[in-house]
């Protein structure tokens, strides 16, 4: 089967400061992405997410490399009509109002006046906007901004979608919603390639996850396989027993009324801690793994690329 | 297609911008208040107001042109809302294009209604309506063909603001370009000559547009001069919107 996306050996340079300097900013990066996958693509800010984005979209052009969409060359207008994009940050038409917003693009792509309608309608309804199809976007929040720009994406309804940091300014509800809209994606078999920089926005819905850092992928597969063994600790929360007994056993970060949250090692730990609170009759409230965090790979990899310079 | 929804969103940004009633309004009462010079003199009333009216449209549409038209553009780019419209299934040269023709229809409209004010006002004054005077707004719109295309070439590669005072420059210039022909026969130098002349044809010669006093003097205009000018402002336009959209093709958006 034809890749949904296929990135060869891609480098981008920019100019910057007063002597012009050339800054490397994605170095020999290749990624293959297969029809139907949901991918996540994560990286620090600054890692070069957005200006691998932004080539893909023709916006710019690579020094070298090349990127093929559905094994056609990307900046292809045809190609484009299969493909929904969400940018980084939400910057629309702050005078339309959003049903205009959506009308406007599905324009671009030469639709019927009857399809549009029913087009905009369940577009608005799935992301949740159908009471503020009348309000002119000046009017949006960050969040509704960030939901109808994810609706414009899907307008032509693309087989393959890319999504620029799509939950990056959303509250606890329009993640879960965005997530929810990715997984839909994932189940009616389209391509998702979305950027993040926070793990828990991609671990539960990426088959696979590349992670680039300073412009290189470091390192690409399933997220379990990348984040594996990256449990340190487990936090336990429990009640019915005086810190008094606990602190000579195990270690107590800190203590609320009844409550007393400690930290343990290992399965072992876990286990030792069970036992612990049955004996002495006191309540579980909860087992909470402490992974270590993207960030902390990150900051891994990178002192490990300081230390190859 | 696209390029008309592009053009139509285009008119539909300009005319929900309160900077174009703001520019309008000035314009209508300029042109209002020209009843008020033309007490001053006797017996001219009417030449008065065509006078200082004509002035009014031509200063405002190309103030319109420059504001609303540099807007256009370098905004889309400053705003990152290109990014987001260059992603779908377009062409570069389709949203320039789409952008000129939306500030096109903008202008026009604008011309319009400064006409009809200039109409009525002359109306109270002489009880006709001087339909010829369309004539020069007309050509006035064609000189804004000119300036549109510019603000657009320029808002392709500099800043809103470089690229307002640019266009204006042109605006200038294009209206004293004609002096270098008269410079030209005062230089001994055959390449201060050359230099005169090239510039001379570079340059846009604005002037081509300029039949104000011809109005005002209710002197006669031949067909010849007014079909030229069209022509000579359809090709210049042409030339300079092919120049932005080689440059818009290979801009890279970082």
């Amino acid at each position: 089967m034809i890749p949904a996306l296929e990135i060869k050996k891609l480098y981008k340079s920019f100019r910057t400061g007063f002597f012009l300097r050339k800054r490397l900013v994605l170095r020999n990066l290749s990624l293959q992405i297969q029809q139907g996958e949901v991918f996540g693509f994560l990286g620090p800010n600054g890692a070069g997410k957005t200006t691998t984005i932004r080539i893909i979209n023709g916006l710019s052009f690579p020094d070298q490399g090349e990127v093929f969409i559905f094994g056609k060359e990307h900046t292809n207008v045809g190609v484009k009509a299969r493909v929904g994009f969400l940018p980084e940050e939400p910057y629309f038409y702050h005078y339309l109002t959003g049903w205009e917003f959506l009308d406007f693009y599905s324009q671009l792509f030469g639709y019927s006046r009857r399809y549009r309608h029913k087009r905009i309608g369940f577009l608005l309804e799935l992301v949740g906007l159908q009471d503020h199809a009348d309000l002119q976007l000046r009017k949006y929040s960050r969040g509704m901004l960030q939901r109808i720009g994810l609706a414009q994406t899907l307008i032509n309804d693309p087989q393959l979608v890319i999504l620029d940091e799509p939950m990056s300014s959303l509250d606890p509800i329009g993640r879960r919603m965005v997530r929810d809209i990715i997984i839909d994606l994932g189940n009616r078999g389209k391509t998702v390639f979305f950027s993040s920089h926070i793990l828990s926005d991609v671990e539960m819905i990426c088959h696979r996850v590349a992670i680039i850092i300073g412009g290189r992928i470091i390192s690409v597969g399933k997220i379990g396989e990348l984040v594996k063994e990256k449990i340190e600790f487990h936090e336990i929360v429990l009640a019915g027993i005086p810190p008094d007994k606990l602190d000579s056993e195990f270690e107590v970060i800190s203590q609320e009324t009844d409550r007393t949250l400690i930290k343990v090692e290992g399965e072992e730990g876990i286990r030792r801690a069970l036992s612990f609170i049955k004996i002495h009759k006191g309540r579980v409230i909860s087992v909470n793994p402490q992974k270590r965090s993207l960030e902390d790979i990150f900051i891994d990899e990178i002192r490990k690329e300081g230390e190859r310079n | 297609m696209k390029v008309y929804s592009i053009a139509l969103n285009t008119f539909r940004e300009a005319i929900r911008d309160r900077i174009l009633y703001l520019l309008l309004l000035f314009a209508l009462l300029m042109i209002v208040s020209s009843r008020i010079v033309s007490l001053l003199t006797v017996g001219e009333e009417t030449k008065i107001i065509i006078d200082i009216g004509l002035s009014a449209i031509s200063l405002f549409g190309v103030l319109i042109a420059v504001l609303i038209g540099i807007g256009s553009v370098s905004k889309e780019i400053e705003k990152r809302t290109i990014y987001n419209i260059l992603s779908k299934p377009i062409h570069r040269y389709q949203f320039l294009l789409g952008k000129y023709g939306g500030l096109l229809l903008t202008i026009l409209i604008m011309n319009l209604v400064m006409s009809l004010g200039l109409l009525l006002t002359l109306y109270f004054e002489s009880g006709r309506f001087e339909l010829y005077l369309l004539l020069a707004v007309g050509l006035f719109f064609c000189e804004l063909f000119i300036i549109t295309a510019f603000a657009i070439f320029f808002s392709t590669f500099t800043t809103p603001i470089l690229s307002s005072i640019f266009t204006l420059a042109m605006y200038v210039m294009g209206h004293l370009s004609w002096n270098l022909l008269a410079l030209k026969e005062r230089i001994a130098s055959f390449w201060g000559k050359g230099l005169c002349l090239l510039l001379y044809y570079l340059l846009p010669n604005l002037e081509n547009f300029n039949i104000k006093n011809e109005v005002v003097h209710q002197l006669t205009v031949g067909w010849k001069p007014i079909l030229l000018a069209l022509g000579y402002g359809v090709s210049y336009s042409v030339v300079i919107l092919l120049l932005a959209a080689l440059i818009f093709q290979r801009k890279d958006f970082i």
